[in-house]
């Protein structure tokens, strides 16, 4: 944390800006869903209170988070490279999807495993899938038979 | 007298066979995950939460003081062999201690940390057994009115008074606050935030949040970031055991840091930062060896690891007594108790002494058994470092999903958790600080059913909250703590301008 760089000339930050309005933005959902509630406390507060007071908080801290923006206050970030988020956020989906249409526990983290892998620099998908599919169905069956926890059941596990 | 006596029942019940079991396997599991890189003792909790699922409270709460202890040791363990350190807490430690490692002297230093971690957390557990029975019998007397204002004070500090930012932690905590708020109101009923999502109604469970925003989080942080840092494992070179030199240069660093990290810990404001890093420092002023420091300095890890354990322990202090989380950490540990529908706080002690003294029984137990596990297998923790990144991570998402399928497998909340994973990953971009979030979506519910229920009692008059002495007072310490950032900010810049 030691400040050691020369002063820059501060500009403005457009993620800052970015972030701000979010904020801002998630104020008036908790504006506009509090809206709905009926207040049916006799004394005190009713359920419509608390958001409203964070939503106020919410918004104080988005005018404060678009003056740190406008200074340019925002600490220093290092360059990120996107293609791995995808990939991981792309394995999410996948085993999203696969636990969403039933394909079942094995399947989906097999896939989030490979995906995740593949982001991290690996190229070998072959061997990994088939780490993924042993490793998930060892998982499973500890699960399922040892915890006695159910896990999601597609086509693989009925196999089993 | 008392303590004493409670204390010797809580180590009967900890000593059963089947608690030391599950205490084992805690130390076993907590030490095994903590020692991942980029895994913290929060989310070793998070993570360890479904395994503990099956059990009654009392064994699970057991196996928790070991996950808890566990994941702290194994933390400290990745900070001095690959400079990775999981948590803030253990930064102190990686600065001298990886530079140890790669002089050759990883050995002593992983020892070091150990047996400084148990002498720590030894006192540390000696002092919240005497302090907690003394809150307790003060807590009893709390309040709504208070309750609201103790968390008002909770809030405050977590977010605001020693962070970077106050601006930062502080909508890091109102993001925590507004996802407390989705769900039923339990008060009339009515759904919040839930937009129609029947899935949404039990609102945002803590785990999912915890799960998502630190290994999801994590996870996509790293590897956007893969092209910048070669992490280097050092290896174990040398003797493990510390010599007598060691020895003396370690014990009062170990008693110096234990001071600063206990009653740090214990005062509702959380955070193990500021004692470790002030732990450093003094050690860096008091040492007979200034040359070494920032080439391995044996004394810049013995304080800082002492002060973290410490700290952690302190934490438990209002954990336990008041029902308040100031750390990560010490919410998953909540959402532990949780799990059961126990709510710790004085009713707790007077309800379910087995188990809140069986608890902090274990605590020593588990503290002893790290200290006899964790030196002889330091062979396996450090090879359970070397899996190679794509591996550990994939395995690390696997394991994180799956706590989610195995507690609710439903397309929302596995949705939820890979959201919550992006929101994690955008605040570390960002810088803004985690561990508020997660505070806010516990203490937030709990926050607004105490001021509500302290405006019924007080039929709507709000001037309750001031009429308190103790809620005018936790108030008063709340505003100072909220503005002082601020105030000494401005000054420092006042003081820049003047030179």
């Amino acid at each position: 944390m030691t400040s050691g760089d020369p002063i820059l000339p501060r500009r403005v930050d457009r993620a800052g800006i970015v972030i701000a309005v979010l904020l801002a933005g998630l104020a008036a959902v908790l504006v506009w869903d509090a809206r709905g509630l009926q207040s049916t406390a006799m004394y005190g507060m009713g359920p419509e209170a608390m958001p409203v007071v964070v939503a106020t908080g919410l918004a104080l801290l988005a005018i404060g988070n678009f003056i740190d923006a406008l200074r340019g206050n925002l600490p220093a970030r290092e360059s990120a490279d996107p293609v791995p988020v995808v990939l991981i956020l792309v394995g999410l989906a996948l085993l999203i999807a696969i636990i969403g249409f039933g394909g079942g526990f094995i399947l989906a983290t097999s896939a989030l495993f490979v995906t995740t892998s593949a982001a991290f620099g690996r190229r070998a998908i072959v061997v990994d899938s088939i780490i993924a599919l042993v490793m998930s169905t060892l998982i499973y069956l500890a699960f399922d038979r040892l915890l006695t926890l159910s896990l999601p059941t597609g086509p693989l596990e009925r196999l089993l | 007298m008392d303590t004493f006596a409670a204390l010797a029942h809580g180590m009967a019940v900890a000593v059963q066979p089947m608690n030391l079991l599950y205490a084992l396997i805690g130390v076993f599991l907590g030490t095994a995950v903590g020692v991942l890189p980029g895994i913290g003792p929060a989310l070793t909790v998070a993570l360890l939460l479904p395994v503990t699922y099956k059990l009654d409270p009392g064994g699970s709460l057991i196996m928790f003081a070991g996950i808890y202890y566990g994941g702290m040791y194994g933390g400290s363990t990745t900070a001095i062999l690959i400079n990775t350190p999981g948590e803030s807490a253990s930064m102190a430690t990686a600065l001298e201690g990886n530079k140890m490692a790669k002089a050759g002297r990883g050995g002593p230093a992983l020892a070091t940390s150990a047996i400084g971690s148990f002498v720590a957390g030894t006192i540390a557990t000696i002092g919240l057994a005497f302090l907690a029975p003394w809150l307790v019998d003060f807590a009893v007397r709390f309040g709504p009115e208070d309750y609201f204002a103790l968390m008002c004070v909770a809030f405050v500090t977590v977010s605001a008074t020693f962070g970077d930012s106050p601006i930062r932690g502080l909508t890091s905590l109102f993001i925590g606050l507004t996802l407390g708020l989705v769900g039923i109101d339990k008060l009339t009923g009515q759904a919040r935030l839930a937009f129609g999502v029947p899935e949404l109604l039990d609102g945002v469970e803590v785990t999912t949040l915890a799960v998502g925003l630190f290994a999801v989080g994590e996870a996509l942080y790293v590897a956007s970031r893969r092209h910048h840092t070669e992490e280097k494992l050092e290896p174990v070179r040398g003797s493990l055991w510390m010599t007598k030199e060691d020895w003396k240069r370690s014990w009062k660093p170990w008693l110096r840091g234990t001071m600063f990290g206990f009653p740090i810990g214990a005062l509702p404001a959380g955070g193990a930062e500021i004692p470790t890093f002030l732990s450093y420092s003094t050690e860096k002023r008091l040492t007979k060896h200034p040359e070494e420091f920032g080439k391995g300095a044996i004394e810049g890890v013995a304080g800082p690891e002492a002060a973290n354990n410490a700290s952690a322990a302190g934490t438990l202090v209002p954990l336990l007594t008041l029902g308040l989380p100031t750390s990560a950490t010490a919410a998953m540990m909540l959402a532990g108790f949780q799990q059961y529908g126990l709510n710790p706080g004085p009713l707790l002690f007077a309800e379910r002494p087995d188990l809140v003294w069986g608890l902090i029984a274990s605590l020593f137990i588990a503290n002893c058994m790290l200290l006899v596990l964790n030196l002889p297998l330091v062979g396996l923790w450090v090879r359970l470092l070397a899996i190679p990144q794509p591996w550990l991570y994939a395995g690390i998402l696997v394991f994180a999903t799956m706590g989610t399928i195995a507690a609710k497998p439903s397309v929302v909340e596995l949705s939820m958790l890979a959201g919550f994973g992006v929101l994690g990953f955008l605040m570390r971009r960002f810088d803004f600080p985690i561990a508020p979030v997660v505070v806010g979506l516990i203490l937030g519910p709990i926050a607004e059913s105490q001021l509500r229920r302290a405006l019924a009692i007080s039929l709507g008059d709000p001037m309750t909250l001031l009429q308190s002495p103790i809620s005018a007072t936790l108030l008063g310490i709340a505003l100072v703590a909220l503005l002082a950032p601020f105030v000494l900010k401005g000054m420092g810049r006042f003081k820049a301008n003047e030179d």
